[in-house]
């Protein structure tokens, strides 16, 4: 019997998995545990089955993911702080045939770029928003962001976030789902499989709303942040399920086609 | 030859982002400059050459809606004035830093702070000297008429365009509010993508097709050394626009003994006041920088032989005149006049101050 | 022939657009224009002023504080402007609301009844066109036809049949107008 070789195993019939070619080659600077690289995937996978690659502009935000141009193989502008949804409403309104998303962390879109977010929403821009949660500001080494839990320790909250020193955190996808010109929000994860399998489905739907120019597509991805939480990747998942799901429970908060959104509008039109 | 309206210069503005091929206005509302997206949303261009009007929910999203639609290539705007300008400084960094094209406009008001809403040219180091952060600079054009402020919107496009970098109408309220006639040109189609990529080369973020690499409009660059290499070539587009792009407008300086420097309004104010300086036997003779930036300093230089003194007139405490004196380097004496906060000079008052500068006083 | 007017008064008389329509009819006689409001806070509901130059040749500054002409139409206006007319130039008034008339004897002084007139001509709206007839009847730097061509290129146009009704109020501000003893 003849040893099996390496070969033999790497046939077409055999593949199972491969990395979209919407992604670079590049190494990503993203920390060992961080949800940035599995959701760059799945805004990647679902560019590629869409077949939107020549069609779609992607805005990057400032924060970890400033650089998600170097990682994703499209067109992209790199907004200043919290702004992206202003550059994305030009940009989708000049050029209402291709696909925009903007790619924000919580501090750039719920502190800084409230206004911007809240405003873009509430027009209704026929956009797709990734609003990557992690409770805190990554880049900058690990600061208090709008969306850090009470109690929870960061480096301008060393004692804990305190409502009475710092404020409460901020459930900015609540307030947006209560927007009529939004079309869909939803909250995800993608710390399993199975909730990266649902994350993609949403961030599928979200772009395939653009096309379908019925308002703006929110999708919220509760992540990790092992680095500024100070804890290993893997507690890091588990201190998210007890700790943020809890305050930012998974799952759809509105979706026009359920919910009879049109007759809403109407309404107040 | 176009139609003969009589409108007041931000009535021209807006007609000419439509008449000139303008894809898209972003701005929000502040006096004294609102009838430029009053009239936009009058005339609803959407409907004719296609152009975008949209009002944002503050200065702050107008201008980032600009770098938005200026990385997709396209021909956008905004307007504002001063205490509005102030809180686009960071995206006008941002939009010179990604060397992104588009036009500004700043109907200047009195400062500091919410001011006044009358006339003021105390945004001249604003608009010249930076502003926002960092090593750039701006086309800047300072219309003295109504007629130029409708001309200067084509022309800032053209020039932001050919050099990929923010153009800004430098105005004030009187050219704002003030009515006179306007040459009004035919309406030029809006660009294609492909003319676009013809007028400036391909860069623009309209979606990464399979021939080439992917475009993105990004000022950033964490690496000092590559930041720096980006600092040069911005630094030598700069002093091609120097070398290539000075504009400005003499009158009665042939034989001028004094010369009075103002832009924009003041400049029609000083004009007057050179016509009672000749009829009192005063040579005076008036230099208009119509670019502010970048400034005619080799012209002021050569003045400087022939004057016996420079008077800069501006309606702030003195900003130009600090221009001024570095292009006379010393060779005669320079100084300011002004009113400012709001206040607009007469030209007796200029007049006045001109010849208590030629008899030594300041 | 260069004519340098500032028309004063209240918001709501009409002081801005008798300006525009002068202007427009300069620029129907191909003459050179400028009309520069005062804007801003005392637009509303205070006084409101407009400096508008006609002239043959090329206007250099749009701000002057000295005029050849005056229209007055408050109280207010009367104490700023008065003093702003050259020597020999014109104040024209209307004296309603007027309680300290005009005092210069170095200017010529003329007054119309332009309040009176237009409530006898039964719509104040005229008051404006009534004032500018008497203007016109003193100065007559604008024709009367090319008024009527300026006032349908100020009006839009479904507001053009009340042309003929501001031509009238023209006539009768013409005819109005009479010289005030100081």
């Amino acid at each position: 019997m003849s040893e099996i070789q390496i070969q033999d195993i790497i046939k077409k019939e055999n593949f199972v998995y491969g990395k979209t070619k919407i992604l670079t080659d590049n190494v990503m600077h993203y920390c060992p545990g961080c949800s940035h690289g599995v959701t760059h995937k799945l805004v990647a996978e679902v560019i590629e089955e869409l077949d939107i690659q020549e069609k779609t502009i992607g805005v990057s935000p400032v924060g970890c993911s400033v650089l998600a141009y170097n990682y994703i193989d499209i067109d992209w502008q790199q907004a200043a702080h919290g702004r992206a949804p202003a550059l994305a409403t030009a940009t989708k309104r000049l050029m209402p045939d291709h696909y925009v998303f903007t790619y924000q962390g919580d501090g750039d879109l719920a502190s800084i770029g409230a206004a911007e977010i809240l405003h873009a929403c509430n027009r209704g821009e026929n956009i797709t928003v990734i609003f990557v949660n992690n409770a805190i500001y990554g880049m900058t080494g690990g600061q208090m962001a709008p969306t850090t839990l009470i109690g929870m320790p960061t480096a301008t909250s060393p004692y804990g976030r305190q409502a009475a020193l710092h404020g409460y955190p901020l459930k900015i996808t609540e307030l947006i789902a209560q927007l009529p010109g939004v079309a869909y929000v939803t909250r995800q994860s993608v710390h399993t499989p199975a909730a990266v399998r649902k994350a993609k489905k949403a961030i599928k739907k979200g772009f395939e709303n653009q096309a379908r120019k019925i308002g703006t597509s929110f999708i919220e991805i509760v992540s990790t942040c092992s680095s500024g939480w100070k804890i290993s990747p893997v507690e890091s998942n588990r201190w998210m399920e007890e700790h943020m799901f809890k305050f930012y429970p998974l799952g759809d908060l509105k979706d026009a086609e359920k919910d009879n959104e049109e007759d809403y509008r109407k309404f107040i039109e | 030859m176009g139609e003969l309206k009589l409108m007041k210069g931000n009535e021209a503005i807006a007609e000419a982002a439509i008449h000139c091929g303008c894809d898209g206005y972003f701005g929000y509302p502040i006096t004294p400059q609102s009838e430029i997206m009053e009239t936009l949303m009058v005339e609803k261009p959407w409907e004719t050459t296609g152009m975008v009007v949209l009002q944002a929910e503050s200065e702050v999203a107008s201008i980032n809606m600009l770098y938005g639609g200026a990385a997709c290539g396209k021909k956008v705007m905004t307007s504002s004035s001063s205490p509005g300008i102030s809180l686009m400084l960071e995206g006008i960094s941002y939009l010179a830093g990604a060397e992104l094209p588009c036009l500004l406009v700043n109907v200047v008001r009195g400062g500091p702070g919410l001011g006044t809403i009358q006339p003021s040219q105390a945004d001249y180091y604003q608009t010249t000297k930076g502003g926002g952060h960092g090593d750039y600079q701006l086309i800047a054009l300072a219309p003295a008429s109504v007629q130029e402020m409708y001309d200067f919107v084509d022309l800032g496009f053209e020039l932001a365009f050919k050099y990929r970098n923010p153009a800004i109408i430098l105005s004030d309220g009187v050219i704002g509010q003030m009515m006179e006639k306007v040459i009004v040109s035919d309406v030029k189609p809006r660009w294609t993508d492909a003319e676009i990529q013809k007028i400036s080369g391909s860069w623009a973020t309209t979606g990464k097709t399979k021939d080439r690499a992917r475009h993105i409009a990004t000022s950033l660059d964490l690496e000092a050394e590559k930041q720096e290499i980006h600092n040069h070539k911005l630094q030598a587009k700069y002093r091609e626009i120097e070398n290539k792009e000075v504009r400005f407008e003499e009158f009665q300086t042939k034989d001028a003994e004094y010369l009075l420097v103002a832009y924009g309004s003041s400049a029609r104010i000083c004009q007057k006041a050179v016509e009672i300086c000749r009829s009192k036997g005063i040579k005076a003779g008036l230099l208009r920088p119509i670019t502010v930036w970048p400034y005619p300093t080799k012209r002021v230089a050569e003045l400087a032989h022939q004057v016996k003194g420079m008077l800069s007139v501006e309606m702030s405490a003195g900003q130009m005149v600090t221009d001024v004196r570095l292009a006379v380097s010393g060779k005669v004496p320079v100084s300011h006049f002004g009113r400012y906060g709001g206040v607009i000079p007469s030209p007796g008052e200029v007049v006045v101050a001109l010849e208590k500068f030629i008899n030594g006083g300041n | 022939m260069t004519e340098e007017i500032i028309i004063a008064g209240f918001g709501g008389q009409g002081v801005l657009s008798m300006g525009k329509i002068l202007a427009y009819s300069g620029v129907m006689q191909n003459q050179e224009v400028s009309w520069m409001p005062s804007y801003g806070p005392e637009m509303r509901g205070g006084t409101a002023n407009v400096t508008v130059i006609v002239s043959d040749e090329r206007i250099s500054s749009p701000i002057i504080h000295e005029f050849d002409t005056a229209i007055i139409l408050n109280q207010q206006s009367l104490d700023k402007f008065e003093k702003t007319v050259k020597p020999g130039g014109l104040l024209l008034f209307d004296p309603n609301g007027i309680t300290h008339p005009p005092k210069r004897n170095d200017i010529k002084v003329y007054v119309i009844e332009g309040a009176e007139e237009a409530a006898r001509m039964g719509n104040p709206k005229t008051f404006n066109m009534i004032i500018m007839g008497a203007f016109l009847k003193l100065k007559p730097v604008i024709k009367t036809e090319n008024v009527e061509k300026g006032l349908k290129k100020s009006l839009p146009e479904r507001h053009h049949k009340l042309i003929p009704m501001n031509l009238d109020a023209v006539r009768v501000g013409m005819e109005k107008v009479k010289e005030f003893q100081v």
